[in-house]
């Protein structure tokens, strides 16, 4: 599954936003790398600037200082229409927000065909159509039902998913997803995973999960890093960390995060 | 000791205005005991905000109250008439502190005057200084920082402004607080502040029991006494906490509480598997039992039909599923 090559990495990441004394350091610093086929995770609560770095790597904001890496090629400046295309071919995003993320005017069957689009222009509609149609029922929609509704009629779980939809027809090297079962209650949130971990196991795809949810973190990540006030303050193995946590920052979190096995003292 | 509230076959709808009905709650009977914090846990859309407003009477159209009784100090509140209701019983016998609470804060308010505000309707011969001087003393009581009441609702983080609303439902001393998802937009750190200051209030006798809805299992197994699991608009399993958490009878409670993520050691091992398919729509709830399409356990000719009824499978834990009896009443 995990291969040994490398496919991202950021060096001195830094993002500053404001100026003079309001200034704040979203993103301090910030280096790791993730190999082919590895699911890692940023994890951090509100405010940590873990969004911020998924934003950065996107290249949906452009870094005060550091370099992005991406298979071997600096594309830290890239800027030009067809070598950002070229990029999002490679690496794509689930948000957080699924009500933000569409184009409230087109049905979910525009929205998928332009994502096929993407992907190859030689196509034939029929294909598309079947196409779409198995991965919408793949991520557990009816497309008879879905197709032709536009985004505003959908629930933020079925908007998440049509995501995950998108994700599956592009097939990026890299997932970026961005709190991707933020919108999914709690007894379907393992379904998603569990799809997402299996695109990893067939076509080794790698996953970037931003998340403050740590049990997520924990079930999908090889490993984690956990990011506090823009800096990253440890990673490792995810096991590892889970059992035997060094920063206090982990340790409190750790502590914080309600479990079965060990009770609270109130 | 006794029952702070006791509802009885309670159902609440809302209406469309093309006329259809959504069966938010229906036929739901519990009670809540003196003393104790009472988790209410389930899905989106499982009707458990519904439940909190018909418990604290803020049910506002299109939600109307069809049946069922809610009993507080002997008295069927449903049938109180508004002003005896919100004068004798909102804020002091049973308060609530509704989702998003924190942020239906007024923006442009001092929170010092909000207090005021709330005193004063309550207590028409309150000054400002007293009223001041007793959310001051409130406030300190529960080590939240007492200049909290000089700021402004921007000027406070998300978990202080929770803390805020939770003190200020509770300055009139209720017997019981509904808490609907008073943590979900917290992070864990402020998640656990909030926790503690709700057992606070229950040491301190401020309160007498809480009413917590969540969809999260794992935070009620901290500092539940009983849980109840709500599916489609009714009340499927209710029972002590340790019960409800570690050894589930309802198909549905079982599959919930096995599809929780927690960090702990050794769960990565495990496949976690969600619940297939999806809750009904309420507009027209499956026939029976309502969980029977997602049921693994499903009796055809019996679920699809009949309606199980809660019935005791232990002390003090009552379960409505036909795997456990109560077939033919």
């Amino acid at each position: 599954m995990v291969e040994d090559r490398e496919l991202l990495r950021v060096e001195n990441l830094t993002r500053i936003f404001g100026s003079g004394k309001s200034q704040v350091r979203a993103v301090d610093n910030v280096s790791f790398s993730i190999k082919e086929g590895e699911i890692v995770s940023l994890l951090g609560e509100s405010g940590s600037g873990k969004t911020t770095t998924a934003r950065l790597i996107l290249k949906l904001l452009p870094p005060t200082s550091g370099k992005i890496i991406f298979r071997g090629r600096d594309i830290t400046y890239v800027s030009s229409r067809k070598e950002l295309l070229n990029y999002w071919r490679e690496v794509q995003a689930i948000f957080q927000d699924p009500f933000s993320s569409f184009n409230i005017f087109y049905s979910i069957r525009r929205v998928l065909n332009n994502a096929l689009r993407l992907v190859s222009e030689s196509i034939s509609r029929e294909e598309r159509e079947e196409m779409i149609k198995e991965v919408l029922l793949s991520v557990g929609l009816n497309p008879a039902e879905i197709l032709d509704k536009r985004p505003y009629e959908l629930s933020g779980g079925q908007r998440q998913r049509i995501m995950l939809a998108r994700v599956l027809l592009i097939r990026p090297k890299l997932l970026v997803a961005d709190e991707p079962t933020s919108m999914i209650d709690a007894s379907s949130r393992a379904g998603i995973l569990n799809l997402l971990m299996e695109l990893r196991n067939a076509y080794g795809m790698s996953i970037i999960f931003i998340t403050h949810d740590i049990g997520l973190a924990y079930y999908t990540s090889d490993r984690l890093f956990i990011m506090n006030s823009g800096k990253i303050v440890e990673e490792g193995d995810a096991e590892e960390i889970i059992n035997n946590p060094k920063d206090d920052y982990t340790k409190k979190l750790l502590e914080d995060v309600p479990v079965i096995h060990r009770k609270w003292e109130l | 000791m006794g029952n702070l509230l006791t509802a009885t076959g309670l159902k609440s709808y809302y209406r469309t205005v093309q006329g259809e009905e959504i069966k938010a709650v229906d036929d739901v009977s519990l009670e809540v005991r003196e003393g104790e914090v009472l988790g209410i846990a389930g899905e989106s859309g499982c009707g458990k905000s519904t439940l909190a407003s018909v418990l604290s009477f803020t049910v506002l159209p299109p939600l109307y109250i069809l049946g069922g009784e809610v009993r507080a100090d002997g008295n069927n509140i449903l049938v109180m008439d508004r002003e005896t209701l919100r004068r004798e019983i909102k804020g002091k016998y049973i308060s609530i502190v509704p989702q998003g609470a924190m942020n239906s804060l007024n923006p442009t308010m001092r929170i010092k005057n909000f207090v005021i505000d709330v005193l004063e309707e309550h207590f028409s011969e309150i000054s400002k200084e007293e009223a001041l001087q007793r959310a001051r003393e409130r406030f300190e009581a529960l080590s939240l920082p007492s200049r909290v009441l000089d700021a402004y609702p921007h000027q406070l983080s998300g978990g202080m402004k929770q803390r805020t609303v939770t003190v200020i439902s509770t300055l009139l001393n209720p017997n019981v607080l509904i808490a609907d998802e008073p943590t979900s937009a917290l992070d864990v750190s402020s998640q656990k502040i909030v926790i503690k200051l709700l057992v606070e209030l229950l040491r301190r006798k401020i309160i007498k029991s809480v009413v917590f809805i969540t969809h999260e299992l794992p935070l009620l197994r901290h500092f539940a006494d009983r849980i109840a699991i709500m599916y489609a608009g009714k009340i499927v399993e209710i029972g002590p906490m340790e019960d409800i958490i570690f050894n589930p009878f309802h198909p549905y409670s079982r599959l919930l509480t096995s599809s929780v993520l927690v960090p702990e050691p050794g769960m990565k091992q495990k496949k976690i598997e969600a619940i297939p398919g999806v809750p009904p729509n309420l507009k027209n709830p499956p026939s029976g039992c309502r969980f029977h399409p997602r049921c693994p356990s499903y009796m055809e000719g019996l679920c699809n039909i009949e309606i199980p009824p809660l019935i005791e499978v232990k002390e003090d834990h009552r379960v409505s599923c036909f795997l456990y009896g109560g077939k033919n009443g």
